[in-house]
């Protein structure tokens, strides 16, 4: 079982990096979007300094959004989908380890690069931690469950745009605690809570949404 | 109604005529349906 | 095997259920219009005017009973959704799927009702507080519910797939309600939410809970006329 999910998460990563310009232009669009709302809204420090926290998060949930119509569409498209339903592995397994090839490739560079967003709106430097670890706990989630609209909007007309209406109303608790993690550090005071309500998420969906994914899988592919 | 007319009667039109479109729309589609009965 | 195993799904059948929900139907209808005059004159006449906030407050007879209605449709939604998935039976899809324009019916005027009320009280057309907020993402799921089925041209995935996201919806739902509520206090601090009714008067109580089931008989209604014309569509 384990062995089967190892091969499916090293079988996407080397598909990404095959694909190296796709993953690039998702991880350039969260850059891009980002730096859009200092020319929308003005670049006075102490402006962006309170809104770096919902910005970046904003432009993580939709970077990653933007992202997951790859996640089953390449395998749906040259029947590789068909052969993992049929396989003797539990469908739930096949669909956590694609989950997690897709936020290694998707989700954990958005981590690393936030500081440098975070440098962009003069954010103090003690809150780094703070937005990386809420990023780090809140990315896996946001995987977790738009895998679940990849899967039910699977070959759709309307794709990508029924997926974001699909999934971007889920996401709204993650975006709460993760910008509202670095909010309260912001002002000075323990992120615990918002932290660790983030990583009970991380528990939570962990443990459903993979036989979510895979019950949407079977309803798509039938 | 102590000059908040305006909000009170917004409020309570709107919600009773978007019920009455919301019954108008499923009279007619009841009629289509039941038309084209094959 | 006994007859009493067989009679749960004596009203599964669509051709038993048609005649039964337009006899409901007409029932509920009837009730529903007798308990929303009832409900009328008690908010519009009966109760008494507000300390605070004057006549205005009166949108409360509609505001708080739709928003209701409109979580409770929700979960009622959830419910045929995995009795559907559950027991392949089309007619608990039917049924909701029947249920989701009443409820995102029910959810706008929520909002709508809320906005007419926060204007004259707060001052704003738009006030995000924890209840409004939640509405409007109530809201969003209804029409991603509404969306996703409508973009599937296969009858049976299309039911299958919008109960799954029903599903997934109503298991949300208390999470995104709560980390609202934690934001909403966050960002407001001390400020009295909107939907803080003043101190209740016992009229205003009784006012209330006859359009909440107005509406209610209302929704019953309306959602059986639907499945009706669901049926006969998908023969």
């Amino acid at each position: 079982m384990l062995e089967a999910a190892r091969c499916i998460v090293v079988r996407d990563l080397l598909v990404a990096w095959r694909r190296r310009s796709d993953v690039a232009t998702a991880l350039l669009f969260f850059v891009i979007v980002t730096s859009l709302f200092p020319l929308g809204i003005g670049a006075e420090p102490e402006l962006l300094r309170s809104i770096a926290p919902g910005v970046i998060w904003v432009a993580a949930l939709l970077s990653c959004m933007l992202s997951l119509g790859r996640l089953f569409a390449a395998d749906h498209a040259d029947g590789t989908l068909e052969q993992l339903l049929l396989s003797s592995e539990p469908l739930g397994v096949i669909a956590a380890a694609k989950a997690l090839a897709h936020w290694l490739v998707s989700g954990l560079p958005l981590v690393l690069i936030a500081p440098l967003i975070a440098l962009q709106y003069d954010l103090p430097a003690p809150l780094y931690p703070v937005l990386a670890l809420s990023l780090l706990l809140g990315t896996p989630v946001l995987s977790l469950i738009g895998a679940i609209g990849a899967a039910l909007t699977l070959g759709l007309r309307g794709g990508g745009v029924l997926l974001s209406l699909l999934v971007l109303p889920l996401y709204v608790p993650v975006l709460i605690m993760g910008a509202g993690s670095v909010d309260m550090a912001a002002a000075g005071l323990a992120p615990d809570g918002q932290l660790l309500l983030l990583a009970a998420l991380l528990i939570v969906a962990a443990a459903f949404a993979p036989w979510a994914i895979a019950a949407a899988l079977r309803i798509s592919m039938e | 109604m102590g000059g908040y007319g305006l909000y009170v009667w917004g409020a309570y039109g709107v919600t009773f005529l978007l019920i009455g479109v919301e019954i108008a729309l499923l009279v007619n589609r009841s009629r289509k349906c039941s038309e084209t009965k094959t | 095997m006994t007859a009493q195993s067989v009679k749960w799904f004596w009203y599964a059948s669509p051709q038993t259920f048609y005649p039964v929900a337009g006899v409901i139907a007409r029932w509920c209808g009837a009730a529903a219009a007798v308990l929303c005059a009832a409900g009328l004159y008690i908010g519009l006449f009966v109760a008494p005017t507000d300390a605070q906030q004057g006549e205005a407050y009166r949108i409360i007879f509609i505001h708080v009973p739709a928003a209701w209605m409109s979580m409770f449709i929700y979960v009622v939604m959830a419910f045929w959704a995995a009795i559907g998935l559950a027991f392949n039976t089309r007619l608990s899809h039917m049924m909701a799927s029947a249920l989701a324009p009443t409820g995102a019916l029910f959810t706008f005027i929520a909002l709508w009702t809320g906005s007419f009320w926060g204007k004259p009280t707060w001052g704003t057309w738009w006030v995000w507080d924890a209840r409004l907020t939640s509405e409007l993402i109530l809201l969003f799921l209804y029409f991603g519910f509404m969306a996703l089925q409508a973009a599937i041209d296969d009858r049976r995935r299309a039911e299958r797939a919008g109960a799954l996201l029903a599903i997934v919806g109503v298991v949300n739902v208390p999470i995104i309600y709560y980390s609202v509520q934690w934001w909403n206090t966050l960002h407001q601090g001390a400020s009295v939410s909107l939907t803080r009714a003043p101190s209740m008067a016992a009229t205003m109580l009784t006012g209330m809970l006859v359009m909440a089931l107005a509406f209610w008989m209302y929704s019953i209604a309306v959602t059986l006329l639907r499945v009706r014309c669901l049926i006969l569509e998908n023969r």
